[in-house]
């Protein structure tokens, strides 16, 4: 994390050198990051690999082990959480059951001791923002899962808060309802304009929210870079095979001479690699060619930016309604291309494939990391 | 859809109408309740007799002209010694006893329950492990050395001293109650409040305690039964002037002046269960959780 030191502007949140251990477990290794004003940052990673423990240092509800965390600039290591700005929302809600809507919203602002106009002011806006005005006079008991999660969304809001913190927030939520939530989350961001840190181990919701993601991996930031960015050009084989539905297909070959003579060497046949643009000049070494599902054609013909064919045979078909799925046997290792729902294959078929090279990524067998 | 016989299964799976585990469990639910509720039986219709009535009659069956004169007696007139002023001002020092305990001890313990389980200090793991323990140890192991504590206090023999005793007494079991119960919340709920900016005394108030009925309840009736029923710290801290009511009831049962009147102690018993009694009918599903709590104690 270089760019770090070189120029100083005052970011809206910044992480200095966090870590966290329990007891002999470090669950987060010496974290620096940099979150401009405004920014929408998800920290996308499996279960357990510390994005919580990372979101409660920036809450201030876990002291860190070492290192800083800054808020507007401000060293807020040793703040209480009330005094970060920064408002929280939780995957189970947290909503306090024994209180109507209208009091979860206003309990921050009354411990605060707000004159009552004011917090009165601010419950309507909030409620209007997010349409729960209907619902000031129940009991969270008598809600739907997507209508309290806005009441617990509405409770950072009301605070006026600079920092949003989601921990998981659509995670308790059924398919259809998480999709409509995450729009809606997307566009208060895009009308309040605040910066607002995610967490989730849904890629999707990864992809559709972020302005950048951050990959985690045991504690420690793996790739952090905008979608596309990370979906395209994965730093290793760990942030390529995270994002994506189906996963990236990963398949065992092998580089044959150097620099711009280098061809990579699959099963029987070559793929010409003068489409791919390399990190650092290539090597010959074992690597693993990455290639997504929808970078792969079938029966089409010789055409610019697709390699020469190999043979391939239908193992599954899988109909998605806006495309198909197809599972391949290509020299026996397992493939998935994704093709127009016109195309009809049959389990059994042979047919040609074409790799597009230049949207596919190369890792080195050994470290993992991209080529 | 139409042909379906009569032999294909369908619906709702036949069963017999009776079968060995009901005849099981409703014989010994039976057997059970017969043999709580018979004395039980005897002591209501005795205390309703008169003398004449238990000395002629049978045991087992009520007598003619039920009466409540055994009852004013017991309240009002049972002589211990030559203290001929009947069971009332015993139940007036158990009421004195039971409820400053009850909500001192409750208070305490909620709070410490609440400090131990959302606010980690250096040795709350420590504290933990000593409430356990201290959940444990017989009352008896630790009777000499509180009534050393209490004589030096200068409350030996009053009802403050019971009132300490039992306060303290009731602590451990108590505290581990509120504090498992605070476990079970989410966490969540607690980092919320914390980012609201709620502290310890608000978050304990305005959050947890209105949560905590169902366990205030469960905690209010081991407390209020357990320290009604309680005899020996009664007998040992009370002093003679200031007995509970159940070390009242023991002395009356072993009076050996003139006549011994049956009905007037069936009466004094019934109205010394009375309290508990009556708890019990009206607190029905968080006493039985009560009683699941109270297993914990062993
Ligand atoms: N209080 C704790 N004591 C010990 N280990 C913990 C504690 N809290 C979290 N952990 C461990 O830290 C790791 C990261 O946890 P967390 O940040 O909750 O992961 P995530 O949110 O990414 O699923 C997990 O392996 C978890 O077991
Ligand atoms: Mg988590």
């Amino acid at each position: 994390m270089a760019q770090a030191q070189t120029s100083r502007p005052v970011h809206s949140v910044s992480i200095r050198g966090l870590a966290q251990s329990y007891g002999a477990v470090q669950v987060l290794k010496q974290l620096d990051l940099d979150i401009p004003d405004g920014e929408f940052l998800v920290l996308l990673g499996p279960s357990g690999c510390g994005k919580s423990t990372l979101l409660n240092c920036i809450a201030g509800l876990l002291e860190p082990t070492h290192g800083q965390v800054f808020i507007k600039g401000k060293n807020v290591t040793w703040e209480e959480p009330k005094d970060r700005g920064i408002g929280m929302v939780f995957q189970s809600y947290a909503l306090y059951p024994q209180m109507t809507v209208e009091r979860n919203l206003s309990f921050g602002l009354r411990v605060a001791g707000m004159a009552k106009e004011e917090i009165d002011k601010r419950v309507k806006r909030a409620s209007e923002i997010l349409q729960i005005g209907p619902l000031l006079d129940r009991k969270p008991m008598q809600l739907s899962g997507g209508q309290r999660q806005r009441v617990a969304i509405g409770r950072a809001l009301v605070r006026d808060v600079d920092v949003f913190l989601f921990d998981e927030p659509l995670s308790n939520l059924d398919a259809k309802l998480r999709a409509e939530l995450r729009v809606e989350i997307k566009r208060l961001h895009q009308r309040l304009g605040n910066t607002m840190i995610y967490v989730t181990h849904d890629q999707i919701e990864a992809m559709t929210l972020a302005d950048r993601i951050a990959v985690m991996k045991g504690g420690s930031i793996q790739q952090l870079d905008s979608p596309m960015t990370i979906y395209n050009k994965p730093k290793n084989r760990y942030v390529a095979g995270f994002i994506g539905s189906p996963g990236m297909n990963f398949l065992k070959s092998e580089i044959e001479g150097a620099g711009a003579k280098a061809i990579l060497k699959f099963g029987s046949g070559k793929i010409s690699l003068k489409d791919y643009a390399p990190v650092a000049p290539l090597m010959p070494k074992q690597v693993a060619f990455g290639v997504r599902p929808e970078h792969i054609r079938i029966n089409a013909g010789a055409e610019a930016g697709l390699s020469d064919s190999f043979d391939a045979v239908v193992d599954i078909v899988e109909p998605m309604g806006s495309d198909s799925l197809v599972w391949l046997n290509v020299a026996n290792q397992t493939m998935s291309a994704r093709v127009e729902s016109s195309e009809q294959y049959k389990p059994g078929e042979k047919v040609k494939i074409r790799f597009r090279v230049g949207l596919a990524s190369l890792f080195d067998e050994a470290t993992g990391d991209r080529l | 859809m139409s042909n379906i016989t009569s032999i294909e299964p369908s619906g709702p799976k036949p069963r017999p109408w009776l079968s060995w585990e009901l005849v099981i469990v409703y014989g010994f639910l039976i057997v059970t309740s017969l043999y709580f509720l018979f004395p039980l039986y005897i002591v209501v219709i005795t205390s309703l007799k008169n003398l004449d009535q238990i000395r002629d009659g049978n045991i087992f069956f009520p007598g003619a002209n039920p009466t409540f004169h055994a009852w004013y007696r017991a309240w009002f007139e049972v002589c211990t010694g030559l203290d001929c002023r009947g069971i009332h001002p015993n139940f007036l020092n158990s009421v004195i006893i039971t409820v400053p305990s009850v909500l001192v001890s409750i208070s305490v313990a909620i709070t410490t329950g609440y400090a131990l389980n959302n606010w980690p200090f250096r040795f709350s793991e420590s504290f933990f492990t000593v409430l356990i323990i201290g959940s444990f140890v017989p009352y008896q192991v630790m009777l000499y050395p509180m009534v050393l504590l209490t004589k030096n206090m200068g409350i030996y023999s009053t009802l403050s001293a019971v009132i300490f005793v039992h306060t303290v007494f009731g602590l451990p079991i108590l505290t581990l109650l509120f504090r498992n119960y605070f476990a079970s919340l989410p966490v969540e709920l607690f980092k919320a409040a914390r980012v609201d900016g709620a502290g310890f005394w608000r978050i304990l108030l305005q959050v947890f305690l209105p949560m905590s009925l169902p366990i205030l309840a469960v905690a209010m009736i081991l407390q209020v039964t357990g320290i009604w029923n309680d005899f020996l710290f009664g007998v040992v801290f009370a002093g003679p002037n200031n007995y509970p009511m159940t070390v009242k009831l023991n002395n009356i049962f072993t009076s050996t002046m003139g006549v011994k009147e049956y009905n007037v102690e069936m009466a004094a018993t019934l109205l010394t269960g009375a309290v508990p009694l009556a708890l019990y009918f009206f607190s029905g599903k968080y006493f039985v959780r009560g009683i699941a709590a109270g297993a914990v104690k062993g």
